[in-house]
């Protein structure tokens, strides 16, 4: 069984030393480079550590962890992290590549936001993937809201998004939340036909949201899904899941730096309520706890 | 132009200053190496696998002998590259059948890594091959599973076997165990087990994956993994390692961009196989894993290794040896000129080759001036020469030209102008192999380059030609530059560049050229 890998128990081995000398800093990359953070931010993060723990004179192992934290917190606090839903319909399009886990992001997204006392409805505009549609049927009905079906088998996904936003309009519904086909950025056909379910949006409502689905494991290929995904979909935040097995995901820093685009939720598992809003403090003190 | 990675330019830079070297000096190797941390970082190995791996590299490059075909950077790419492809492809199998069917193939991975889409095509894969598949549907968990799994079977035109609904209700064991039964009775030959994706610190579902291979008793356990994971997966592979005890691997979403350094790690913390790749989205796309293209993929270096591949191909060290040889004792004869000539054709297109090359860009407009059919006419020109004009050049007289230029299908012309350059190359060649400078290839212009310049402004380029001074000619010739093979790295014998002529390309240029081409 894989423990939950920690920095922090890494660290406490690390910093337990009375003297901060190389191995100290050799530690320090090992455990940045194994959550994740690739190795650019990695070396960053260490030239400002030394900078730091110059300045402050600090010997002590708990100050250093501290300080790593306080570092952490600060770079990922820098984004406004709200869901940004004011219009009515407000429209939260979600996108990502295949398997991070869109559809259930949306099945405890309505589920959240259908508790906070807004009406949703939920447009299954995966017309590609086998039983897609179901699934997400599925936990629209789990969630309690309605959910707006192809009329046929491989309908255009653009054409399900606009009859999802028109059934809003017409029912006053506030909320309308659309899933899509997984497609890696790669793809340019696939990537073009996300830029075609926008425009077609758009024509009734502006989108409030572009979530981009993250995978918690992934390693460094995020940044280039980041990058494809907003220039294709005009990302406006990313969700981070899976952040329940022992991944850290700590790529995301990248990706909030390179695009500006905060995370907004966090998903930490299968049930109805594992999603969260993204909390910088919480998360960094998970990285280093 | 190829583009060449980040990689490639970085270890082109820390190996700059390094030429001919009989042994890679730590040094060397060390900056290299840590090119080499950092790409394999950068495609997401894990970085334990990543220590033990370049602590490895470390020690072969230092205890092999410098190979006389390539420079110290191409040296430890090789011997990185021969490492990766040795570890990817260590156990190279396919799937292993039961004697007595059904064969049981059981699928097991975490969320979201293909497991149910690699069932259908892995069915589909094997229908082709005249095996009868069951699809069982043993994922009970996710929402619409099941259906997912009864669509794709359709699709791929096998049975699904799926006595429960899912979501949730279900016992996946049971599933499993009366599947087993269900084939035997129905005469499937093939069982393939879809389960439920796990987090690999999820206790109890793992052991559910336990209970199902306990229950069930797999031929094949199949570990799908996303291509994509980070640092990750080596915990996930050694926990599904621990929990199911897997006999292969199948490697997803190979479609995408990442660079799959996943691959690298599973394999070498788990020693397991990697059987299959999976490629996108259609039953179809699956296929064998190719252990070399995946190595050059983590790496990114394919130019490079293509180019590695192509002068090791090309160099004869024993043809170099006798070359020097001949250019010492005055015996270098228009043969071996064709034969110096024929090798560097070896090398394949020269045009390709120029393209491969860092710092070849501003050479461009002198690359597309560039017929390589020059290189055939001058072959064709020697060709046409009996054994003894061609050991003696001397002997052509304006007959015996004529004679060739219509054997040849050229002018006396061109044969004049081929005859004058190969006296001043071997001139050349002389002074330069008697005064020890082996490493400058200052042969004014190549033999069938001159000539294709000749076609539009002949009578000058002749006048040129005819020059008896190797520095003048040079600085005439301000002519298209073409690098020398292998065989020019170790004896200075090939139809190389006149360092820094006017308009040709810069010392930097060369520098490349050399550090790419011979051994530098």
């Amino acid at each position: 069984m894989a423990s939950k890998w920690s920095l922090g128990t890494k660290l406490a081995s690390m910093f337990g030393r009375p003297k901060i000398d190389d191995d100290t800093w050799d530690d320090l990359e090992s455990t940045l480079l194994s959550a994740d953070f690739g190795p650019d931010v990695t070396d960053q993060i260490i030239a400002l550590m030394r900078e730091r723990v110059a300045k402050t004179g600090v010997t002590d192992s708990t100050d250093v962890v501290r300080l790593l934290r306080e570092l952490l917190e600060e770079r990922l606090s820098k984004f406004d992290t709200t869901l940004n839903l004011s219009e009515r319909p407000a429209v939260i399009l979600v996108v990502g590549v295949n398997g991070v886990g869109k559809t259930t992001t949306i099945g405890k997204l309505a589920k959240f936001i259908s508790g906070a006392g807004r009406s949703v409805v939920v447009g299954a505009a995966d017309t590609f993937r086998a039983a897609a549609v179901d699934q997400l049927a599925t936990w629209a009905q789990r969630a309690g809201v309605e959910v707006v079906r192809p009329q046929s088998d491989g309908q255009d996904p653009a054409s399900v998004a606009f009859q999802t936003v028109e059934f809003a309009k017409n029912h006053g519904t506030d909320i309308v939340i659309v899933d899509t086909a997984g497609r890696l950025q790669t793809k340019s056909g696939l990537m073009d036909e996300l830029s075609k379910i926008r425009r077609v949006i758009e024509k009734q409502v502006p989108v409030s949201e572009v979530l981009l689905v993250l995978d918690a494991t992934t390693g460094q290929n995020g940044l280039a899904q980041a990058d494809a995904f907003l220039e294709h979909a005009g990302v406006t935040g990313l969700v981070l899941t899976k952040l329940d097995g022992s991944a850290k995901g700590g790529f995301v820093l990248a990706v909030q730096e390179r695009t500006g685009i905060p995370v907004k939720l966090v998903g930490t598992g299968e049930g109805l309520a594992d999603l969260s809003g993204f909390n910088p403090v919480a998360f960094a003190a998970q990285l280093v706890e | 132009m190829a583009t060449f990675s980040d990689l490639s330019s970085r270890l082109t830079d820390s190996l700059k200053n390094l030429r001919g070297k009989g042994k890679l000096s730590p040094a060397d190797v060390d900056g290299t190496v840590r090119e080499i941390r950092r790409a394999l970082l950068d495609a997401d190995v894990s970085l334990d696998v990543v220590k033990d791996f370049t602590g490895r590299v470390r020690e072969r490059a230092l205890g092999d002998d410098v190979s006389k075909a390539l420079n110290p950077a191409q040296q430890v790419v090789q011997i990185v590259n021969d490492e990766l492809v040795t570890i990817l492809g260590g156990e190279q199998r396919r799937l292993e059948f039961a004697k007595k069917p059904p064969t049981v193939i059981m699928l097991a991975g975490l969320q979201g890594a293909g497991k149910t889409t690699l069932a259908g095509k892995l069915a589909k894969h094997l229908a082709k091959d005249k095996h009868t598949p069951l699809l069982v549907a043993c994922d009970l968990q996710r929402p619409n599973a099941v259906n997912q799994l009864q669509v794709v079977g359709e699709k791929a035109g096998v049975a699904v076997f799926a006595p429960e609904p899912g979501n949730g209700v279900g016992d996946p064991v049971k599933v499993a165990k009366q599947s087993i039964k269900y084939a035997q009775d129905k005469v499937y030959d093939v069982v393939i087990i879809d389960t439920a994706g796990r987090l690999g610190v999820d206790a109890e579902l793992m052991k559910q994956a336990s209970d199902i291979r306990k229950a069930t008793n797999p031929d094949e356990v199949l570990f799908v993994i996303d291509a994509m994971i980070g640092q990750d997966a080596i915990a996930t592979a050694k926990a599904f390692q621990e929990g199911v005890d897997f006999t292969g691997v199948v490697l997803s979403k190979l479609d995408g961009d990442a660079r799959g350094g996943a691959a690298l790690s599973v394999v070498s913390s788990t020693g397991r196989p990697i059987l299959f790749a999976s490629t996108g989205e259609g039953l179809d796309d699956f296929e064998p894993f190719y252990p070399d293209r995946m190595a050059s993929r983590i790496l990114d270096l394919g130019d490079i290794l293509t180019l590695i591949e192509q002068a090791q191909e090309a160099f004869d060290a024993d043809e170099a040896t006798k070359m020097a040889e001949k250019f010492k004792s005055d015996t270098f004869t228009l043969d071996d000129f064709l034969g110096q000539m024929q090798q560097l054709k070896k090398m394949g297109s020269l045009k390709n080759m120029m393209g491969m090359l860092p710092g070849a860009g501003r050479m461009k407009d002198q690359l597309d001036n560039f017929d390589e059919r020059e290189i055939t006419r001058t072959e064709a020109i020697i060709q046409s020469m009996t054994p003894a004009e061609r050991a003696n050049t001397k002997l052509l007289n304006g007959s015996r030209r004529l004679r060739i230029a219509k054997g040849s299908g050229m002018t006396v012309t061109d044969v004049n102008a081929l005859v004058n350059r190969f006296e001043q190359a071997a001139k050349m060649m002389k002074t330069v192999a008697k005064g020890g400078v082996p490493q400058v290839p200052g042969m004014g212009q190549m033999a069938g380059l001159a000539h294709g310049k000749g076609r539009s402004g002949g009578s000058t380029k002749k006048k040129g030609s005819r020059s008896g001074n190797p520095a003048k000619r040079a600085a005439e010739n301000a002519g298209l530059a073409i690098p020398s093979t292998g065989s020019s790295g170790a004896s200075g014998a090939g139809f190389g560049l006149g360092a820094g002529k006017p308009g040709g390309p810069t010392p930097e240029e060369l520098d490349a050229l050399q550090k790419f081409l011979g051994k530098g």
